[in-house]
Formats: structure tokens, C-alpha cells, sequence
């Protein structure tokens, strides 16, 4: 690969610049540098996830990610982290939308506050929530007194948690949409005899569906893996609420590593297709946005 | 992660007070809806943490954090925070400097490359160092052999927090210098500056603020980082947890004040870091301003 980096660094420069040499020092340094750290700290690490799975065999491979119990695993942490994900869309929308468009005291706080679950290291998030949601908890006492569910400890509890850590991820892509946006299209709209809802859905809706889809991937994307937040919460019962992350810590207690690594090489699959269709998705909003 | 600088980058653009055109009433009750959704998820969970930390008073708190179990939890994940975001910062500025200022084949992938531990869940960040160093993995005999110990130990914690916060400077400068071009610096070059003199006195002036704000990202998970560091920790009381571990460790033994005492501190950790991003976010809109302003 650094073959394919290496040369052509100056002869582009200069095609797109038009200037007569090379003025910028440190190419090669730099480059060279960035090219050793990547490779000794994430991708020799990252690939010794795949060598390792190498020395499986299929079928063992095959049975160890397939059994009852991980498949019970795949179904929690991937059905709570779309549901997660879509709760997010649904009112990380209407935060994004009433952030940009509308004045209200407190405003500059709350947007600040936003980013809270990235900065809130997730085993606090953890037993927060599970402190809140238990049986006793502020607003456990309520949900399970009042209407009877219990949240701690069942998968509703996982959903919780993953729509916690997964909130910023639609405001902060919808929100500079919503900025950029041509208010004028929208008065046009609506001086052409739309209403409101039909401003909305036609002009405002096709603008923003590219950031909300990609703010639900990265959601999603970021929930399939988490661990932290979770483990308090969950309960962590095989069969009904025990997450995959988990599953994987379980088997590396047991010192099963190769059945550790197989679930992780199934979660890294799936992560590197999440992260091609981000990827995708984004490429799509910038052509949408004309940028 | 993504949109949010860039998001922050763009306010204070808008043309003023445009004209609303929904019902007075539609605003309220999406307004009362977004608020009441953040104060459930963000502002509840934040006032319950300090609440449970001082629940059972002043003298309780102080005595769970100057514990000496949680005294070494506070120097270690110190210790991780202060060798892990200079090397990552290094990197950083290097990864931008290569990427923005030339052209070269294979730089998508590379960019690409650089976003990938954020897409790795943390327990396999974990996995990854353990099939590497532990008595099973590629270099566990050898390192057995001469008594080194990575696994279950420092050097261990070091390299997964190493690994989960590899992206966090070099995302933020990277955007920032490709926006800043290099007209700056081939000028300075030109007039017969030294690269180090012309990093060191034209561009790093320039990305000071984007600079700050990728370290106080990046610190802000290095010492909050739980999943990756607890698989290669090996939870030994006072010499192997960090403060997310400790936590982890008083929550089970249904210690819950002491948990959330030490909790309470990476939440004041938490809400310092995003004041300071705050404060950051609204330099850079200023300078970017600038910018905008000058090539006009």
C-alpha cells in the first residue's frame, strides 16, 4: 500500500496548482510517519483479528457464530440499536429543527448539552441510567409504579441506553442542513399557496433525508458496538438480554480467544459495511447539498 | 462525532430573522417536545449523578474519593490521558500536515484508514491487544520470556486507549487545513523560511483553535474510555483500574455512593470538556470568519 501512497505527490500538486516546483516542505516526513503510526497501532492490531480466525476451522467458526445463544445476542443488540437509532431520528429531527429555527431561553445551553453522551465516559452513562430506571429510581418509580413495565434490566432497558449514547449523532449531522438550507425555496413555497406541512414535506423533507439517514447509520453504527452503557442496565441475561460486546468479554473470560475473535470478526464485518454505507450516504448528501 | 464541529463552524452565517411560516402553536409544541426529550435523556441522567455522588453528604463524597483504590484509579487514568493524547496529537498534526497540504494517490483510503478505530466497538479494540500480547498471542511467549508484562498491566491500558482515540485530532485539523489551503505557508517558504520555522510561526497559528479542540476530545475519552480498557486491564484493586473501572468495580459491590463519587468526578470532567469545546467551537467561527473576510 505505501507504494501506491508514496510517489505523485509533487507532479499533482503542481498540475493543480500550476505552480512551477514544489514549494511545501515535510511530504515525505509527514507521510512517512502517518503511514508507520496507522500501520503499528491500528492496522497490524486490527489484522490480527482476521490471522486469528484463519487458524479456526469453518465449521468450528461457523457453529461458535451461529449458536442459539449468539444469534439471541445479534437480534438484541442489532434490533435495540435500530430502534435506538429511529427514536433518535424521530426527535434528534425535531431538536435539530427547533435549535435552528427558533429563539428560546436557555437555547445556547441546551445545544451545548447536546453533546453530552460524547463526553460522558459510558460506564457512567451506564449506572446513571440504571440508578434512574430501576425499580426505585426517579424515573423507574414512575414507569413501573404507574404504567406497570419494568426498564432496567429487560431489552427496553438496552434500548434506553443506546438512544442515550446515539443522541447527538442525528442533531449534529442534521443541524448545518438545516443552516445551509434556502429559506427562500420555503417562502416561495408557501407564497405559491403551500401550507405549512406541505412546505415541509416537500421542500424542507428532501432536503434533510440524506442527513437524517446518515445521523441514523452513524446512531446505529455506534450502538451495534457499545459496551459501557449497556452491561448496568441489561441485566445481561443469556437468551434475552445479554448484547454481543458482551458475549465477546464472556468467551475471552473463559479463555475461548478463538471464539472471542469469531464474534468479532463477524462484528467487524459488520461495521466496515456500516461504515462503507455511511460513506455512501454522505458522498450523497454532499451531492445533494451541491457541495 | 462528524457533523459536530462543522456544525458549529457554520452558525453565526445565517442571514438574520427570516420569517417562520409554521403556526405559533406547531413551534410550542415542538419546542416543549425536543426540550422535554433532552431533559429525560441528557439533563436528568446529568442532576441524578450528583445527586446519587451526594446523597448521603459532603463528609461520604470526600471519603470515597480520597480513598487510595481511588487515588490510583485517578493517577492511572492521568498517567493514560497524559501519554496517550501527545502521541495522538503528534500523529494528528502529521496525518493533516501530509494530507491537506499535497496531493498523493490512495489519500481516500488513507483517510479512511485513519476513521477506523471509531467504527471498531471498544471490547474488540480490547480483543485486538490481547491476541497480540496475551499468553496465547503472537508475542505472549516471547514477551513471557523476558518478563515484560503489556497485558493486564499499564503498558496494555496505554496502547487500547491509544488505539479507541487514534482518530480524534487528526479528524478535526484535517478538514480545517484542507479549508485553510496553503497559500500561507508557500509564501513564508518562499521569503526563505525554514518548514519548521513556517510550521511553527504561520500554521500553527492557524489551527491553534481546531488543535484544542481535537485534544480536548481526545482527553475526554481517553479518560473516559471503559469497554477497550477493561478487556485489558485485568481489574487488579489499585494498581490496573482506571477511574471508568473503578466505577464499575464499587457499582457491583453495591457500593453506589462511592461509585458515583468517583463517577462524578468524569462527569465534572465531562461538562468541562464541553464548555471548553463551547468556547472552542466559537473561536473557530471567528477565525474562519476572519478567513472569509481577508480572501474576500
Amino acid at each position: 500500500m505505501s507504494a501506491v501512497l508514496a510517489a505523485s505527490g509533487p507532479t499533482a500538486a503542481v498540475a493543480k496548482r500550476g505552480a512551477p516546483f514544489r514549494v511545501m516542505p515535510g511530504f515525505r516526513l509527514s507521510l512517512g510517519f502517518t503511514i508507520f503510526y496507522l500501520t503499528l497501532i491500528v492496522l497490524i492490531p486490527l489484522s490480527a483479528v482476521f490471522l486469528k480466525t484463519a487458524t479456526v476451522s469453518w465449521e468450528q467458526f461457523w457453529n461458535t457464530v451461529t449458536s442459539a445463544r449468539v444469534v439471541a445476542s445479534y437480534k438484541l443488540t442489532f434490533g435495540a440499536s435500530l430502534l435506538g437509532a429511529f427514536i433518535n431520528v424521530v426527535f434528534g429531527g425535531i431538536v435539530a429543527w427547533v435549535l435552528v429555527r427558533y429563539e428560546f431561553p436557555g437555547k445556547r445551553i441546551v445545544d451545548a448539552l447536546v453533546d453530552l453522551p460524547f463526553a460522558l465516559p459510558t460506564a457512567v452513562a451506564g449506572i446513571t441510567l440504571t440508578a434512574l430506571y430501576s425499580a426505585n429510581g426517579w424515573l423507574g418509580r414512575f414507569i413501573e409504579g404507574v404504567l406497570g413495565i419494568k426498564v432496567a434490566f429487560t431489552p427496553l432497558g438496552v434500548i434506553i441506553a443506546l438512544t442515550f449514547i446515539g443522541l447527538p449523532f442525528v442533531v449534529r449531522t442534521v443541524q448545518p442542513v438545516l443552516e445551509d438550507a434556502e429559506r427562500e425555496l420555503e417562502e416561495a413555497a408557501a407564497s405559491l399557496g403551500a401550507n405549512a406541512w406541505q412546505t415541509f414535506s416537500r421542500v424542507v423533507f428532501p432536503t434533510i433525508l440524506p442527513s437524517l439517514m446518515t445521523g441514523f447509520a452513524l446512531a446505529f453504527a455506534r450502538a451495534t458496538g457499545e459496551y459501557g452503557s449497556v452491561i448496568f442496565i441489561a441485566g445481561n441475561m443469556p437468551m434475552v438480554s445479554e448484547i454481543t460486546p458482551l458475549f465477546i468479554i464472556t468467551k475471552l473470560e473463559q479463555y475461548d480467544y478463538a471464539g472471542a475473535t469469531s464474534i468479532a470478526v463477524v462484528m467487524l464485518v459488520v461495521s466496515f459495511i456500516l461504515l462503507l454505507t455511511i460513506n455512501l450516504l454522505q458522498a450523497w448528501a454532499r451531492g445533494k447539498s451541491g457541495k | 462525532m462528524s457533523g459536530a464541529p462543522v456544525a458549529n463552524v457554520r452558525r453565526g452565517e445565517l442571514p438574520s430573522a427570516p420569517q417562520i411560516l409554521e403556526p405559533r402553536w406547531v413551534r410550542n409544541v415542538l419546542i416543549a417536545i425536543a426540550l422535554l426529550f433532552l431533559t429525560l435523556f441528557l439533563f436528568v441522567p446529568l442532576v441524578s449523578v450528583f445527586y446519587e455522588a451526594l446523597k448521603k453528604g459532603w463528609d461520604a463524597y470526600a471519603a470515597a474519593i480520597v480513598e487510595d483504590d481511588a487515588i490510583s484509579a485517578i493517577k492511572l487514568t492521568l498517567i493514560t490521558a497524559v501519554i496517550a493524547v501527545p502521541l495522538n496529537l503528534v500523529f494528528g498534526v502529521a496525518a493533516s500536515w501530509c494530507i491537506a497540504k499535497f496531493e498523493f494517490r490512495g489519500k481516500s483510503v488513507l483517510l479512511t484508514l485513519i476513521d477506523l478505530p471509531f467504527s471498531v466497538s471498544p471490547v474488540i479494540s480490547g480483543l485486538i491487544y490481547v491476541l497480540l500480547f496475551g499468553a496465547q498471542g503472537w508475542f505472549g511467549p516471547w514477551l513471557q520470556e523476558h518478563d515484560i508484562k503489556i497485558l493486564f498491566a499499564v503498558p496494555g491500558i496505554v496502547l487500547a486507549t491509544i488505539f479507541v482515540t487514534f482518530p480524534f485530532v487528526a479528524r478535526e485539523l484535517i478538514p480545517l487545513m484542507q479549508a485553510q489551503g496553503s497559500e500561507e505557508e508557500e509564501a513564508a517558504i518562499v521569503l526563505g523560511a525554514s518548514g519548521w520555522d513556517t510550521f511553527r510561526r504561520v500554521t500553527l497559528p492557524n489551527i491553534k483553535w481546531g488543535l484544542l479542540y481535537g485534544v480536548i476530545l481526545c482527553n475526554a475519552r481517553a479518560m473516559g474510555e471503559f469497554g477497550a480498557v477493561s478487556v485489558v486491564s485485568g481489574h487488579i484493586r489499585g494498581e490496573t483500574n482506571t477511574m471508568p473501572l473503578q466505577v464499575e468495580i464499587l457499582y457491583n459491590e453495591y457500593n453506589f455512593t462511592a461509585a458515583f463519587a468517583v463517577a462524578s468526578l468524569l462527569a465534572l470532567l465531562a461538562l468541562v470538556t464541553l464548555v471548553v469545546k463551547t468556547f472552542i467551537a466559537w473561536r473557530l467561527n471567528e477565525s474562519i470568519a476572519d478567513d472569509v473576510r481577508i480572501s474576500e
